[in-house]
C-alpha cells in the first residue's frame, strides 16, 4: 500500500465529515496556536529582558592589561602598558561578536565648579560609543560628545546625575565649566540617572571626556614616563600629599626633573595606551565567542607566542550573565509547561474522535480487510489520518499563533518576536501528538475480526 | 486436486463454559469452474463454513487445501493476502463504501494488491470490469444514486477486479427483489462460464440454489447431501 493511496484514503475519510474534522483539529489548533503565541511573546520578553540585563552591563566585557612584576612584586593586574586606542578599533572591526569597543582612559582627582568641590568615583576619558556599550545612550539633557571631539581632544564632558547635585545645586550645569587639574570642561550634557551597580557603587558618579582631552591634558605625565606606576612622584599632587602623611616612605632616589627641564628633553613616546577598552557583545550568549575573538584578535596584534602568556585579561560579568541565562531559561521552560498541557489535551481529543470515528467504521474496516487489507495496512491508515488532522491543526495553529501574536504587538505594543524554532517544533510535535494519540485508535482498528466488523450494525 | 478441498473441518466456539460446536466434520471438493450453492437454514453452520472457505476464519481442526496449498493455519496477516489475490466476496448488503463514486469502490481493493499496476492500468480494469456489468454509464455515480440491483453489480465488479479463483456470493440477491435477482445470478452464470471463475453461493433460497450445478445441503454442521438440479440458467 503505497503512501500516495494510504494518504488519498484519510484525506477522502477527514473529507467526508468536515465539520467534525476541524472541531476535531480545534483542540490541537488552539494547542499549537498557544505555543507560537507564547513563543512569540516569551521571545520579545527574553529579548527585551536582555536589553535590561545588558543596561546593567550583562553583555558587557572588559579588557584589562596584564600585571607586571617588577623585582618579583607584582603589581597588579592593569600596571602593565598593552593596550591601544587601535586595539579598540580593531575589536570592533575584526570580531563579529562584538557589538561595540570604547577606550578607557582612567583619572581620579577633584573636579572644581566655582566655589565647589568634588572627587567622582569616575572619571573616564573615553569615545561617544561608551554610552552605546553600557546602554545609556538616552541623555537626561543636553548631548554626547562626538568623534571629533575625541579627535581634537576638545575640552567638553557630560556629568552624572550625582555630580549635578554635589557640584550645581540647584543650577543647570549645561554650558558651565568644571575645573579638572586646572583644565577647564564645559559641561555639555547630563547623563540619565543610573543608580548603584550591582556591587553597590554609585554609576551616578561620573564624568566622561573625550580620552585625548583626559590622556593628552590631565594625566598627560603618564605619557611621557612608560609606567603609570612611576609617574607617582613629586609631580603628582595626590601622592606629594601622601608623602606629607607618611614623609619616610617616598625617598627621591633619582634627580626628579623639573617641568621647564621635561619639556626641553621629552622622552620618546612609543604608543599611546589606554587603561582599559569596555565592549558589548552583540547578545548574553555571544560571550564566550566575543572574549574568544578578542583573545586571539589581541594576541595577534601584540605579537604573542604561542608559548607566551596573555599580556592582557578579558573578563566577564558572569554573575550577572548567569542571572542572565537562567532568567531567560525559566521563561523559556514555563512556556514549555503551558505549551506541552494544552497539547495533551488536544492530542486527547484526537484520540477521542479517531475512537469514535474507528467503531463508525467499523463495517468499512471490516470490508477493507475482507478484500485483503492487512492489519498493518489498516493500522497505517488509520495513523496517517491522526497525523494528518494533526498536521492539519499544526498548521493551521501557526497561523493563528502568528495573527495572535501579530495582534498582541499591534494592540497591546508588547513587545513580540519570530520564532522559527517554535514553528518547527509545533509542527512536529503535532505530527508525534498524531503518532501517540492515534496509535491506540489504529491499533484497535487493526485488531478488528473481519468477520465480526462485517456483521457489525 | 480441486481447487478446494476441506477435510473434517470443525469449527467449535466456546462460550465462557460451554464449548458450542458449529461445524461437526465436514468434507466436500470443489472443482475448479465450478458454480455451487452452498444451502442450509439458519443456524445450521453455512455461514461458519463460509467464514472458513473465504479465509476470514481458520477452523478449529482439520484440512482447507485452497489452490495446492494447506491453509487453515495462516496468520491473520497471510489470509489477508490470500484474500486479495485469491477470493472475491459480494455479500447480500453490497458494503459499497458510501459518499465514494462506483468505479472508487472497484479500485478499492487494488489500493492492498501487491500486484504492480500504474493507476492508469488499474482505472482501465476496474472501468472494463463496469462495463460487463452493465455500469458503464454510471462510474462516477455514488452508491445512494444507485438501485439495489446496480449497487450489487458494483460490488460484483469490485469482487472481481484482483482476477480472483473463487467468487463467494453471501445471499447475494437476499435484498433485491426476484427480477433483479434473476439478473445478478444470471451475471454470476455468465461470469463463470466465460471467465472460469469458481462461484460459491450460500443461501437459504432454493430458487437461488437452483441457479448453482450443483448444490450442498448443509444442516446442523454436517454435509446433508448434494444434488446436482436440472441445469437451466444459460450456459
Amino acid at each position: 500500500m503505497r503512501l500516495y493511496s494510504t494518504l488519498k484514503i484519510a484525506f477522502s475519510a477527514l473529507g467526508r465529515n468536515v465539520m467534525r474534522t476541524l472541531l476535531t483539529t480545534l483542540g490541537i489548533v488552539i494547542g499549537v496556536g498557544a505555543v507560537i503565541t507564547m513563543m512569540e511573546i516569551g521571545n520579545g520578553t527574553t529579548i527585551a529582558i536582555q536589553r535590561t540585563m545588558a543596561s546593567i552591563g550583562a553583555d558587557t566585557l572588559v579588557v584589562v592589561p596584564g600585571a607586571v612584576s617588577i623585582s618579583g612584586v607584582n603589581q597588579g593586574s592593569g600596571s602593565r602598558m598593552t593596550l591601544t586606542p587601535q586595539d579598540a578599533d580593531a575589536i570592533v572591526k575584526e570580531c563579529p561578536a562584538v557589538r561595540s569597543v570604547a577606550p578607557i582612559v582612567r583619572a581620579r582627582t577633584q573636579v572644581v565648579y566655582g566655589n565647589r568641590n568634588w572627587v567622582p568615583t569616575y572619571i573616564y576619558g573615553t569615545t561617544p560609543s561608551f554610552l552605546d556599550v553600557r546602554e545609556w545612550t538616552d541623555l537626561d539633557k543636553g548631548e554626547a560628545f562626538s568623534e571629533h571631539d575625541v579627535l581634537n581632544s576638545s575640552k567638553v564632558c557630560i556629568i552624572g546625575q550625582t555630580i549635578v547635585s554635589e557640584l550645581f545645586g540647584g543650577e543647570s550645569p549645561i554650558g558651565k565649566e568644571v575645573r579638572i587639574r586646572n583644565v577647564a570642561f564645559k559641561v555639555i550634557g547630563i547623563l540619565q540617572k543610573k543608580g548603584a551597580n550591582v556591587m553597590g557603587m554609585d554609576q551616578d558618579d561620573i564624568l566622561l571626556a573625550p580620552w585625548t582631552t583626559i590622556k593628552y591634558r590631565v594625566v598627560a605625565s603618564s605619557l611621557s614616563s612608560g609606567n603609570q606606576s612611576s609617574t607617582n612622584t613629586a609631580s603628582n599632587a595626590e601622592v606629594t600629599a601622601v608623602s606629607q602623611i607618611y614623609p619616610n616612605i617616598q625617598q627621591n632616589l633619582y634627580y626628579v626633573p623639573t617641568a621647564s627641564e621635561q619639556a626641553d628633553a621629552p622622552q620618546p613616546i612609543r604608543f599611546t595606551n589606554v587603561d582599559q577598552i569596555l565592549t558589548a557583545a552583540q547578545s548574553g550568549s555571544q560571550i564566550p565567542f566575543a572574549i574568544e575573538q578578542i583573545t586571539t584578535l589581541l594576541r595577534e596584534r601584540h605579537h604573542l607566542r604561542a608559548t607566551d602568556l596573555n599580556d592582557f585579561n578579558v573578563r566577564d560579568m558572569t554573575e550577572i550573565a548567569k542571572a542572565m541565562s537562567s532568567t531567560t531559561e525559566l521563561i523559556t521552560k514555563l512556556l514549555l509547561c503551558v505549551a506541552m498541557i494544552s497539547l495533551v489535551v488536544g492530542g486527547v481529543g484526537i484520540m477521542n474522535i479517531m475512537l469514535v470515528s474507528v467503531t463508525e467504521r467499523t463495517r468499512e474496516i471490516g470490508l477493507r480487510m475482507a478484500v485483503g487489507a492487512e492489519p498493518g495496512d489498516i493500522l497505517r491508515q488509520f495513523l496517517t489520518e491522526a497525523i494528518v488532522l494533526c498536521l492539519l491543526g499544526g498548521t493551521l495553529g501557526i497561523i493563528l499563533g502568528r495573527g495572535s501574536s501579530y495582534l498582541v504587538s499591534a494592540v497591546l505594543h508588547w513587545p513580540t518576536a519570530v520564532s522559527v524554532g517554535a514553528i518547527v517544533a509545533a509542527v512536529i510535535v503535532s505530527a508525534s501528538v498524531g503518532v501517540i494519540f492515534g496509535f491506540y485508535p489504529a491499533w484497535k482498528a487493526s485488531r478488528l475480526d473481519p468477520i465480526d466488523a462485517l456483521r457489525y450494525e | 486436486m480441486d481447487l478446494i478441498e476441506l477435510r473434517n473441518i470443525h469449527k467449535t466456539y466456546s462460550l465462557g463454559e460451554v464449548d458450542l460446536p458449529v461445524l461437526k466434520g465436514v468434507s466436500l471438493n470443489i472443482a475448479r469452474g465450478e458454480l455451487v450453492a452452498l444451502m442450509g437454514a439458519s443456524g445450521s453452520g453455512k455461514s461458519t463454513l463460509m467464514n472458513i472457505l473465504g479465509c476470514l476464519d481458520h477452523p478449529t481442526s482439520g484440512e482447507y487445501w485452497l489452490d495446492g496449498h494447506e491453509i487453515s493455519w495462516l496468520t491473520a496477516t497471510e489470509r489477508a493476502r490470500l484474500r486479495n489475490r485469491v477470493i472475491g466476496f459480494v455479500f447480500q448488503s453490497f458494503n459499497l463504501l458510501p459518499r465514494t463514486t462506483a468505479l472508487e469502490n472497484v479500485l478499492m481493493p487494488l489500493i492492498y494488491t501487491k500486484e504492480n499496476l500504474n493507476e492508469h492500468q488499474k482505472k482501465q480494469r476496474a472501468t472494463e470490469l463496469l462495463r460487463r456489468v452493465g455500469l458503464a454509464d454510471r462510474i462516477h455515480h455514488q452508491p445512494s444514486q444507485l438501485s439495489g440491483g446496480e449497487q450489487q453489480r458494483v460490488a460484483i465488479a469490485r469482487s472481481l477486479v484482483n482476477n480472483p479463483r473463487v467468487l463467494l456470493a453471501d445471499e447475494p440477491t437476499g435484498n433485491l427483489d426476484s427480477r433483479t435477482s434473476e439478473e445478478i445470478l444470471e451475471m454470476f452464470q455468465q461470469f463463470n462460464s466465460v471467465d472460469g471463475i469458481t462461484v460459491i453461493l450460500v443461501t437459504h433460497d432454493p430458487g437461488v440454489a437452483k441457479h448453482a450445478r450443483r448444490t450442498i445441503h448443509i444442516k446442523d454442521g454436517l454435509i446433508d447431501g448434494t444434488e446436482q438440479p436440472v441445469h437451466e440458467g444459460i450456459a
